[in-house]
């Protein structure tokens, strides 16, 4: 996810023709941005969970997303700053750092990762599922800008694990009453269905090409790996493209790619070349740490393990579960989205996804990457790892690091647990060793 | 013969085990772990090796029991005579480099109080030497800096006393020669040393000349044998410094696991409290890990809390469990940070409690928060094993088995005598396996073996 604002990094995958596409689909949208008020074009926050991207590109709106600058400020270390210019303003040292550094990021005057200004918004619009500290977020944005106006969509929690067509009702009604009115008087543009749905239609092609790409990690030797190189192949869709035609050229290329890999029975490529041996398949919960990514991948790669499905993946939308976008029923589909997005799934679903992915991807183990900051969704992540070890009889790991504090990177530690894990995971793969006999000495 | 060797290099203490092929360890070996990591792993490992000889020895000399009487308690003193040379040997090393410092430390118009004051100090370390490593004397620390150390503190007070020298100045010297001392392995003469030892010993036990050249002629074997070492596998924090190939290092958490597992079949949770690292492990029955938990970020709670405490109660870290075993009243101490804990401790000395009140709280703690830990990693399951330095502090057992009692009910404790060696047992018996089924390419394992010792 990381790289769609990524435009001045060395791409990670050098060769690959949607790496630079995507590139492209990102500067554009960047200097979109910046021309804004000149284009006449309006400006909307809102987060990747339960992004309404069809509805705003259908008011012809430019998305920003907050936790996507904050992550690229991760990247480009620009997060340790910014995390502590928040902390001056009184942000406390447990409060996510997605937040702290978006905030910090505002305070040292809001230029994005192009180097460019970020406009100000003209409509913060949160699509609420399941993350509480969205809410927090948006409060604090709403301080600080406070002429402009709020649409919360308030998304039903999963709490028994499936929507019923009550929630559905629910969300749709206050896309009726609430949200679209508003997008109405900031915009001064008309509801255009027709408009909704086309987009909502290219949304279901691009989806459909997403979901077999990361399927492509079904293959015995995986052509992608669906964490680290995964957050790159979700860009598009998870932010300011979906229902796009360019997104669903960028999907295309990228099936395309992925299939000559499989043809040619070749492995992701990592920053360091073509990852040539697969020892480990694992299945990854929990964010990347985004300040030490590259550090954090090559610790797996150099041990051979390849992450053939992550959870992660799955934040802004859950497609591999069959859902796609429905033209035919535009606000209907839309609540679906929303009420079905990973951040919106309770406990035991969340258990049953991974424990689903451990057997569908014929993975070796899965991983925990706990982070820190994160109250919402680390924790209960010893549980789920657990019960995905009862569910699945395969070892599962845990690590702690954090989104884009990168005080909370230690990478020796990391690397410690991590060499632990995969030292167990091989010791399990080689089968019962003798038992060692009992010393006399 | 044919050996493997593990070596656990810990933040503390470096640790060495020697297997033979059939996994029955041959010896043991420890040192403090330094600053210098290669040279604690060297300082192990003949250590292990030296302790392998007097084991073979004691298995040469089994038939003598008519003639020395207890064959444990004669080999011992045939230890602790080998001991005593390598002390004084060290001791030697030691005063030359203090006297050599000590001509730049001070003025020329001091040399001659200096080295007056040496001839004191030096003289009586010398002296007690041969208390220290006396047959029934007290338990002392293993190690030689802090046997040195503190006698070089105490003796130093006085010396520099009497001379008018900055007490700081001699200890800052001191401070200097230890780590030059510390720094290089000592190439004993084994045969001589091992042969005046056992003269030594023979005198003790009333041996007559008649029976010398049996016990002679064992020492000479094991003094001569080769202990090939085949295969060495290191484990630790500081493994990733040994200059051995990658099939050769393995986790630690792997290594306690296997180690537990080696001296109690039985285990199925092992909790490991190092000096820096606190580890919860849950294995088979085959010993394979299938779970584990260590600390993160924070070493609070760990050995050198433990070590910090000593030193601020100015305190043997052996003398620590103790203390807080004559407790009748438990302190409830809630930080584990510690740094914290010194401030927590100094301020209920102030507030009139007693030392070994705190103590037993501060264990407590200490235990409390691998506690948590062991939850993480998936409860406690009979049998349970206590691993690591920590498991030699009898006042951390007892709380640990009163929390274990509390939150999982009866299970069974193992906790070896040889409990902080289990990580580098651990790393020998994958290195046996290693020989049995390689891993590695021939030519690098034949680099890197260390050859023969």
């Amino acid at each position: 996810m990381k790289n769609e604002l990524d435009v001045d990094a060395k791409p990670v995958i050098d060769k690959e023709q949607s790496m630079l596409v995507q590139k492209k689909m990102i500067a554009d949208h960047f200097t979109k941005l910046t021309q804004a008020k000149d284009l006449g074009k309006k400006v909307v926050y809102t987060f990747v969970p339960g992004n309404l991207t069809e509805l705003m590109l259908s008011f012809d709106t430019l998305p920003v997303l907050p936790e996507i600058n904050a992550l690229q400020s991760g990247m480009r270390k620009m997060s340790g700053e910014y995390i502590a210019e928040a902390e001056r303003h009184g942000h406390s040292e447990d409060v996510c750092t997605y937040v702290k550094c978006d905030i910090g990021m505002m305070l040292k005057g809001n230029i994005g990762p192009t180097g460019q200004k970020i406009p100000d918004p003209d409509l913060l619009l949160l699509s609420y599922t399941g993350c509480f500290t969205f809410l927090k977020w948006f409060e604090l944005l709403r301080d600080r800008y406070p002429n402009c106006p709020v649409a919360m969509l308030h998304v039903p929690y999963q709490g028994e694990g499936e929507y019923t067509p009550e929630m559905v009702k629910y969300v749709v009604e206050q896309l009726q009453k609430e949200i679209i009115p508003k997008f109405e008087k900031v915009t001064g543009n008309d509801f255009n269905e027709d408009a909704l749905k086309r987009l909502l239609a290219n949304s279901a092609i691009a989806e459909e090409d997403l979901v077999w790409v990361l399927e492509a990690a079904k293959n015995p030797i995986s052509p992608i790996d669906a964490y680290f190189g995964g957050v790159y192949y979700i860009g598009p869709i998870f932010t300011s493209f979906r229902g796009t035609e360019s997104a669903i050229e960028y999907y295309k290329q990228l099936r395309q790619e992925v299939q000559a890999r499989i043809d040619a029975g070749l492995g992701p490529i990592t920053p360091d070349g073509p990852m040539e041996e697969q020892k480990f398949r694992l299945v990854v919960e929990g964010p990347p740490n985004w300040t030490s990514f590259r550090e954090f991948w090559k610790m797996f790669y150099d041990e051979g393990a390849v992450v053939v499905a992550s959870t992660y993946t799955k934040v802004g939308g859950v497609y591999d579960r069959g859902f796609r976008h429905d033209p035919d029923k535009p606000l209907e589909t839309m609540a679906e989205y929303c009420l079905g997005c990973y951040t919106n799934l309770n406990l035991p679903d969340r258990v049953k996804m991974m424990a689903d992915y451990v057997k569908d991807y014929n993975a070796d183990g899965f991983l925990m990457n706990s982070v820190k900051s994160c109250n919402s969704f680390s924790s209960g992540q010893l549980v789920m790892l657990r019960e995905v070890e009862k569910l699945t009889g395969r070892a599962g790991g845990f690590i702690e690091t954090d989104l884009v504090d990168p005080r909370y990177f230690s990478a020796s530690n990391v690397k410690n647990r991590l060499e632990s894990y995969f030292q167990m995971l091989a010791q399990k793969k080689a089968g019962p060793l003798e038992s060692a006999e009992e010393v006399t000495a | 013969m044919k050996c493997v060797i593990g070596i656990d290099l810990g933040s503390t203490t470096t640790k060495a085990v020697v297997l033979d092929m059939d996994e029955h360890v041959l010896g043991r070996g420890i040192t403090n772990s330094r600053s210098n990591y290669d040279v604690a792993c060297d300082v192990a490992r003949t250590e292990a090796l030296l302790d392998a000889r007097f084991n073979l020895f004691k298995s040469g000399i089994e038939s003598f029991q008519q003639i020395v009487g207890d064959v444990d308690a004669f080999t011992e003193a045939l230890r602790q005579g080998f001991r005593l040379q390598q002390h004084l040997e060290t001791l030697g090393e030691l005063e030359a480099t203090c006297r050599k410092l000590a001509t730049s430390a001070f003025a020329e118009d001091e040399a001659p109080r200096v080295t007056a004051a040496y001839d004191s100090v030096f003289g009586a370390m010398h002296d007690e030497a041969e208390e220290l490593f006396a047959i029934d004397a007290e338990t002392r620390s293993d190690f030689f800096r802090d046997i040195a150390g503190s006698s070089y503190m105490k003796l130093t007070d006085d010396a520099a006393r009497d001379a008018e020298l900055s007490f700081e100045k001699l200890l800052g010297i001191y401070d200097k020669a230890i780590l030059l001392v510390e720094a290089h392995v000592f190439n004993v003469d084994l045969s001589g040393v091992l042969g005046r030892s056992l003269e030594r010993a023979l005198d003790n036990a009333n041996v007559g000349e008649e029976h010398r050249d049996e016990f002679r002629d064992v020492v000479k074997h094991v003094a001569e044998l080769e202990l090939e070492l085949a295969v060495t596998v290191g484990t630790g924090y500081g493994r990733a410094r040994l200059p051995f190939p990658k099939e050769w290092i393995r986790s630690e958490i792997l290594c306690h696991g296997l180690g537990a597992h080696a001296t109690f079949p039985e285990t199925r949770t092992v909790l490991d409290i190092g000096g820096q690292d606190t580890k919860a492990i849950q294995v088979d029955g085959a010993g394979i890990v299938t779970s584990f938990q260590m600390n993160d970020r924070c070493a609070a709670g760990c050995g050198r809390y433990l070590g910090y405490i000593a030193d601020e109660m100015n305190l043997g870290l052996h003398e620590l469990g103790p203390l807080a075993q004559k407790s009748t009243s438990t302190v409830k101490i809630n930080s584990t940070c510690t740094v914290f804990a010194g401030a927590e401790l100094r301020d209920r000395l102030a507030a009139g409690q007693k030392r070994e009140d705190i103590l037993a709280g501060l264990h407590r703690a200490i235990i409390l928060r691998a506690m948590s830990l062991l939850a993480r990693s998936g409860g406690v399951d009979n049998e349970f094993t206590f691993t690591g330095g920590v498991a030699n502090n009898a006042a951390a057992v007892d709380a640990l088995r009163i929390l274990i009692a509390e939150n999982y009910g009866e299970v069974k404790l193992n906790i070896s005598p040889a409990s902080i060696y289990t990580g580098a047992h651990g790393a020998a018996i994958f290195a046996v396996r290693e020989f049995l089924n390689p891993t590695t390419i021939e030519e690098d394992a034949a680099a890197m073996a260390g050859g023969a010792a």
